[in-house]
């Protein structure tokens, strides 16, 4: 198991430590990324579409236009929009890039996950095409600017026989082409833009769209406070007489333009071509061995369907009984799609350690996963238990992708590893706590961050009982505990595991009413 | 929900506020400068077909029995196309000299040029000359213009069949 995270993934876990003490986890902005670019889409929506109505989009009276909306509308309402629209699209860019960060940094790109990565690189180019759009329908010298250097790049491809470059000299501009940029910007790339996030998202379960609403107000703030100190706005009108000599670049969008000045075009495409395909084979530069998908067990399987619900990666579905059982239904696994994360074990109502096995046999349940089956790590758990001496008790329960617990093991702590701490049915802590255990530990991804995206989510709430099959209520809480942590939160995590060391002592000690309300949790 | 303690608040608009910088930083700056002072730019830019490299010929009747009967036209007319030369000159100096041969598989296809050049303001003399005919020594077309070059200026040359000649804009 490893010990210490890369030094890439290092600086994302303390990146996202930085957002959670200032924001919490409910807020933390890394884990709500994709929602928070929905969000910054929603805006430049809205405002794009207060400046359409009163935009102009050919050559000659769009940039006149603009100049009317900017200074011409009550309150600044027009320049407010237009801010907002450009800012908006900008931030967008970076939360993407920070998606992608935390996607690559925390190795959730590869295995079953290809299909998000190599999905989200093509609509980030869509992105960055529709901003390019944005900014050429100005027709400003800036406009005038991406109109010659795209049309450089355009031109070095083999597609267009004819010059695109002349076609922006003087007497050659059309207005069939800012026709053509009004059609994309307005309409064609922002459609294209939702059915390809349609894609990116489709084999993911529970998505979420919309931002937590603080978050998105402490943005929108943010960000009309930004659009009010700076207004965004155009460069002169375009005048084909006359090169604009100094553009101020928005370089979250057209960054790709000023190395023309450097570069010639067949080699800036090859590096575009070259970064795309790149990035595009990342998830099997190396491949993950993702291990054996979940095994449905019809027998122990009546159809309830809370694995279907539970899987975060869509990789199970339901479907009419093919055994004759006198349920209705029966789930399928769909091995390409599975990530072995194990989590539908832990939410089968049939996984419970207290169930008999016949004669010789193994426990079984509904679904399982062949590498690590129930029965194995129930086993597990019974030699652990068997072993541990002293006073004070407790069984571990970890996850290969937090924290590792190893580094709790002493002679009164055993440790059991699991593929995720949504793997562990719930009942498995109660019965630890019946055979010999005073302690119970769950320690997995950091709480709200789950490498298998619910996992340490789905247990936490079927530990308070507020998912199924949940831990029975007469169960002492206060002797379970929940930790939450990565490689690099060693010290944090000792001292919980100290103090619920400490509070289980003292409970020993003290015999109290056994009815505990809470769960110890931080 | 807990309580939030006012300082997370502080928290919260710090990172919005260094959000919003890293925004204010790039999406409008920093500028790129195209054209150093003191420049003017010279776009030469133009589509233009070359004349076929050899004149059409009449086929004998011989000529034309030897070929398959669908094949029979009574013209025999070359595909390809002449390389187009074309020369700038500033001043009598020359700044730009180009020789395109016609692209495409069987060479017939037409030159499509497009060339900046950048100039120091003033008062200048521009020629430009082009050769479009193999079958012709020198010049087929050759056109001048004299002009006071202010800074950041884009004169554009065009070839146009029609005129018969280059354009200056
Ligand atoms: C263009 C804007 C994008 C938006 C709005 C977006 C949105 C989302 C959303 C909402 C999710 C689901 C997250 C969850 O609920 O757990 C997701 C997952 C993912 N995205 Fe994106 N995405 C974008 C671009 C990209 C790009 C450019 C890449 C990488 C090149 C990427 C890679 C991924 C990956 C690998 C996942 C899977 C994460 C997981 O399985 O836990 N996305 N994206
Ligand atoms: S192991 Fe994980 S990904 Fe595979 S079917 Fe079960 S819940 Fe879904
Ligand atoms: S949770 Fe178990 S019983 Fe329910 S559908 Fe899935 S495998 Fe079958």
């Amino acid at each position: 198991m490893k010990s210490s995270a890369n030094p890439i993934k290092r600086v994302y876990l303390y990146l996202e430590e930085w957002f959670n003490l200032s924001f919490g986890k409910e807020w933390n902005p890394l884990y709500h990324l994709g929602p928070l670019t929905i969000f910054f889409f929603w805006i430049a929506l809205i405002s794009g579409l207060y400046l359409y109505i009163f935009f102009n989009t050919t050559v000659e009276h769009a940039h006149a236009s603009l100049e009317k909306i900017v200074h011409g509308h009550v309150l600044g309402i027009g320049s407010l929009m237009r801010s907002l629209h450009r800012y908006a699209s900008d931030a967008a860019i970076v939360t993407i890039l920070l998606h992608v960060f935390r996607e690559f940094s925390q190795d959730r790109y590869r295995g079953t996950r290809w299909y998000s990565w190599f999905t989200g690189i093509p609509t980030l180019w869509m992105v960055v095409l529709l901003g390019i759009t944005g900014y050429w329908m100005v027709w400003d010298e800036l406009a005038l600017y991406i109109s010659m250097s795209a049309s450089h790049l355009l031109d070095a491809l083999p597609v267009f026989s004819d010059s695109m470059a002349r076609n922006f000299l003087p007497g050659n501009l059309s207005d069939r082409f800012s026709t053509l940029l009004a059609f994309l910007h307005l309409l064609g790339q922002p459609m294209f833009l939702v059915f390809m996030l349609w894609f990116h998202v489709k084999r993911l379960t529970h998505v979420e769209i919309s931002a937590p609403k603080g978050l998105a107000i402490g943005c929108l703030i943010a960000l009309t406070a930004l659009s009010i100190y700076m207004p965004a706005l155009s460069h002169a009108p375009v005048n084909l007489s006359k090169v604009p000599t100094e553009i101020h670049l928005d370089w979250f969008y057209l960054n790709i333009f000023p190395l023309l000045q450097y570069w010639s075009p067949g080699e800036i495409w090859l590096l575009v071509a070259g970064v795309t395909t790149f990035m595009l084979f990342m998830p099997w530069l190396p491949k993950k061995n993702e291990g054996l998908p979940a095994v449905v067990n019809l027998e122990h399987c009546n159809g309830c369907g809370q694995c279907v619900f539970d899987c975060p990666f869509d990789a199970i579905s339901l479907q009419a009984r093919t055994d004759g059982a006198k349920w209705k239904s029966e789930v399928i696994v769909h091995p390409e799609l599975c990530a072995a994360c194990g989590i539908c074990t832990g939410s089968c109502p049939s996984s419970t350690p207290f169930r008999k096995k016949k004669e010789g046999g193994s426990l079984k349940t509904g679904i399982d996963m062949p590498e690590l089956t129930l029965d194995t790590f129930k086993q597990q758990t019974d030699e652990v238990l068997g072993k541990l001496t002293g006073d004070n008790k407790i069984v571990a329960f970890g996850c290969k992708h937090g924290y590792d617990i190893e580094a709790f093991s002493a002679a009164n702590v055993g440790t059991v590893h699991l593929f995720c701490t949504g793997m562990m049915p719930a009942s498995l802590a109660e019965y630890a706590l019946k055979n010999g255990a005073d302690g119970v530990v769950v320690s997995g991804c950091r709480s709200g961050d789950c490498y298998y995206r619910f996992g340490n989510h789905w247990m936490d709430l079927r530990i308070h009982g507020e998912r199924q099959p949940a831990l029975r209520p007469r169960v002492d809480r206060e002797r379970i505990k929940i930790l939450g942590g990565a490689e690099v939160d060693g010290k944090k995590l000792h001292q919980q595991f100290a103090l619920f060391h400490d509070s289980l002592a003292q409970k020993n000690t003290t015999p109290s009413p056994t009815t505990a309300k809470e769960v110890n949790h931080d | 929900m807990t309580k939030i303690p006012a300082v997370r608040y502080l928290l919260q608009a710090f990172n919005l506020f260094v959000f919003m910088a890293l925004i204010a930083a790039f999406s409008a700056g920093p500028s790129v400068r195209q054209l150093d002072d003191g420049l003017a730019v010279i776009t030469l830019a133009f589509g233009h077909a070359g004349q076929p490299v050899r004149a059409c010929h009449v086929r004998t009747p011989d000529e034309l029995a030897a070929l398959a009967p669908n094949m029979r036209a009574p013209m025999d007319c070359p595909r390809e196309r002449s390389t187009i030369k074309v020369e700038l000159e500033m001043d009598g100096k020359i700044i730009l000299d180009l020789t395109i041969p016609p692209p495409g598989a069987f060479k017939d296809q037409g030159v499509d040029v497009y060339q900046n050049v950048e100039v120091p303001v003033g008062r200048h003399e521009f020629t430009v000359r082009m050769n479009d005919n193999a079958l012709v020594d020198g010049y087929t077309y050759t056109d001048s213009y004299t002009v006071d070059l202010a800074p950041a200026q884009l004169l554009f040359i065009d070839f146009n069949q029609r005129i018969g000649g280059f354009t200056f804009n």
